[in-house]
């Protein structure tokens, strides 16, 4: 360490030393004034005008990310539309060629109907009664003038013979309007028939109807993608958040289950590659084939699900035609049951392992063996080998979360890095704009320890007067 | 498919196959019995450690057993022993077997006039070698009290490069009980000598009830 009484030009004078010292340093920041502000300014901007170029180029790059992001997004978010529509149409082509298809049949019966009820309801028209011959007749006999008692017998006569007249034509009267009363009633099938046929077709046409709005509604959407404008934009990101959210939360879960089915296989998969090999210090070789094992069947779920046309990460599977598509659909079906057997058959071979060993270990300390207590002591047996064979299956469906991953994830980490870039270019031009006053800043710390000769000099420069405003002076006195 | 096929089957089997060196992982445990004089008693207390061992030791790992007797570099001394299967299960059925003939052993047990330890040691250093295992202990149930018979050379320098040494219930002599100082100089002189010898740790183990898992290196 250096000691600071090297720095005395007289160490048994301190303080003449000292002043002395200062006196120099202050004259040598003096001389040094002119080109310390230039080095000042010009560092300053520099790292200004480095700083606002950074921001720029950082600002353009954001903007760029942000365009690139949004084609992805649009592009996907169409593709996803499309796909929905595509899915809408396929269902009202189905609900067009299972119902509508019968609507021609269904059209007939209507017909048929109809023409059964009009048919009908002519039949039970109103029979007007037979005219009056007697009145008639009866005018007639009161016309006749003499004759004594002959017209009140003949009129006697007609009475008798109208009232029987009139009581058959009575009789047939009500046995007309009943013979009509049974026709309508017999119309009431017809009737209901042709308003249940009205009821299922308003049925068919409120779907068709409700799928049509569906369609119109995606078509929107669509439209509102293909426009690019900011509120699609902005339904389209926040649908990736939550995509990714909730897609993770079911791989979290998904993870939970390849764990504990891991857990299951790993023990007696070291029968089958021995328990004493290892792959690196700690990583056992049974357990890596158990690993193996899980994420085999979690590609084989993959693979269904795309041979299934449930996810689309392949676009290879995707394009292959129907006929190929079915085989790779069987073949991974098939190798997953596969899987599942060996898996539950490694389930029953771990609690056979585990009794084994539980049972080495009761010889070994000279212990009483246990009894076995029935049926239920084999549950947990039974229990592992369903979860075995089920696990595998459950696991097939991981594509679904994981396609969820994989497209949102694109989304939102190139929205964080458009973020990312605009607060970092935000923080450098903001340096820039402080570096551009602070330059001023060092200039007045710099003249603050040399203050002294700077009041000199204005001092002299005062005394001295300035020679150009010697000049403007005499020139504004002459004018 | 059948490429995709032929990819994934090729994966596997090399993920299978492809194993580290398995004998860094593997544990290889000599023990040699004290049978000499009255120590022969202590057979009990022996067939305890065994079981323990037999417990403790995982497929793939390697255990004998041998018995301290007058002269005892020679594999006749050897009262069992075996290399565990990769498979548990055959590995269950070894230490069974093991612990059967062990069993048979304690009950034809007659004791010895004098005691090779070093001997024992000789020979467990050339078992244990063969093993290439890559913990090697050798466990001494003995008193530590050596004594040669007429015409037996063991004053010489041996190797006992990479093994653990274990000292098992060393038990005080009448003579120790006397005067200390024997039983500590007697514990200090083989741990000097399994040291020379390369030995990579010297351990003594005398509470067996609650310090058994010093026995085996923790891998």
């Amino acid at each position: 360490m250096m000691d600071w009484h090297s720095w005395l030009f007289w160490p048994d004078r301190v303080a003449l030393s000292v002043l002395t010292l200062g006196i120099l340093v202050m004259l040598f920041l003096y001389a040094a004034r002119k080109p310390m502000h230039g080095v000042i300014h010009s560092v300053c901007h520099l790292v200004t005008q480095s700083a606002r170029f950074l921001s720029r180029w950082l600002f353009m790059t954001a903007e760029s990310l942000r365009l690139r992001n949004l084609s992805v997004l649009m592009s996907h978010g169409q593709e996803s539309a499309t796909t929905l529509i595509e899915r809408e149409f396929e269902r009202v082509v189905a609900i067009i060629n299972k119902d509508l298809q019968e609507f021609p049949v269904l059209q007939r019966k209507l017909l048929e109907e109809v023409t059964r009820i009009e048919e009908d309801y002519h039949k039970c028209g109103e029979v007007p009664p037979p005219p009056p011959e007697w009145v008639d007749a009866i005018e007639s006999v009161a016309q006749i003038k003499s004759g004594g008692d002959i017209p009140r017998k003949m009129l006697e006569d007609i009475n008798k013979s109208i009232l029987k007249i009139h009581e058959k034509t009575v009789a047939e009267y009500r046995r007309s309007y009943e013979d009509r009363h049974k026709i309508l009633k017999g119309m009431q099938p017809s009737w209901r028939s042709v308003d249940k046929l009205m009821g299922e077709m308003d049925k068919k046409m409120l779907t068709l109807e409700g799928n049509a709005k569906q369609i119109d509604g995606h078509i929107a959407k669509y439209e509102g993608m293909r426009a690019g404008d900011k509120k699609t934009e902005h339904a389209l990101t926040s649908s990736a958040f939550v995509q990714l959210a909730i897609s993770s939360l079911v791989m979290v879960i998904a993870m939970g289950g390849a764990f504990i089915n891991y857990k299951l296989i790993a023990l007696p998969m070291s029968e089958m590659v021995g328990a004493s090999d290892y792959i690196t210090n700690n990583l056992k070789t049974s357990d890596v084939a158990a690993l193996v094992i899980i994420l085999m069947e979690a590609s084989m779920g993959l693979f269904l699900l795309e041979s299934l046309r449930i996810t689309s990460l392949f676009p290879k599977i995707a394009s292959m035609d129907d006929r190929m598509r079915h085989r790779l659909m069987i073949a991974s079906l098939v190798f997953l049951i596969i899987l599942a057997g060996i898996e539950s058959s490694l389930a029953l071979m771990r609690d056979m392992l585990i009794a084994d060993k539980a049972s080495l270990m009761r010889d070994l300390a000279s212990a009483a063996p246990v009894v076995e207590d029935g049926w239920f002591t084999r549950i947990p047996m039974a229990g592992q080998m369903i979860m075995g064979f089920v696990l595998p299956f459950a696991l097939a469906f991981v594509a679904i979360p994981l396609e969820g991953v994989v497209h949102s994830l694109r989304t939102v980490l190139g929205v964080l890095l458009v973020q990312t870039l605009r607060g970092l270019g935000f923080v450098i031009r903001f340096t820039g704009v402080l570096f551009k006053r602070f330059a001023k800043v060092l200039e007045l710390i710099y003249d603050l320890p040399i203050v002294i000769p700077l009041l000199i000099e204005q001092w002299v420069v005062a005394l001295r007067g300035s020679p150009t405003a010697k000049v403007k002076v005499k020139e504004g006195s002459a004018s | 498919m059948k490429r995709i096929l032929l990819v994934c089957m090729l994966f596997v089997s090399t993920l299978l196959s492809s194993c580290g060196d398995n004998r860094v992982h593997s544990q290889a445990v000599y023990m040699l019995v004290d049978t000499s004089g009255t120590y022969a008693q202590e057979m009990g207390k022996a067939a305890k450690i065994i079981n323990y061992l037999l417990a403790t030791l995982n497929p793939g790992d390697s255990l004998a057993v041998a018995k301290v007797e007058t002269r005892s570099f020679t594999e006749k001394d050897i009262v069992a022993k075996v290399t565990f299967d990769k498979r548990p299960s055959q590995a269950t059925i070894q230490k069974r077997a093991f612990k059967s003939k062990i069993e048979e052993f304690s009950k034809e047990i007659k004791g010895s006039a004098f005691t090779d330890i070093t001997g024992g040691l000789i020979q467990g250093a050339e078992y244990l070698n063969e093993t290439k295992a890559g913990n090697r202990t050798i466990v001494i149930f003995s008193d530590m009290q050596e004594e040669l018979g007429k015409g037996t050379v063991r004053d010489f320098p041996i190797k006992l490069d990479g093994i653990r040494i274990v000292a098992l219930n060393v038990t005080k002599l009448n003579t120790d009980n006397a005067d200390p100082r024997i039983y500590l100089d007697r514990l200090a002189r083989w741990e000097e000598r399994v040291r020379k010898a390369g030995a990579t740790d010297w351990v003594m183990v005398n509470d067996l009830e609650n310090n058994m898992e010093s026995i085996l290196s923790t891998r």
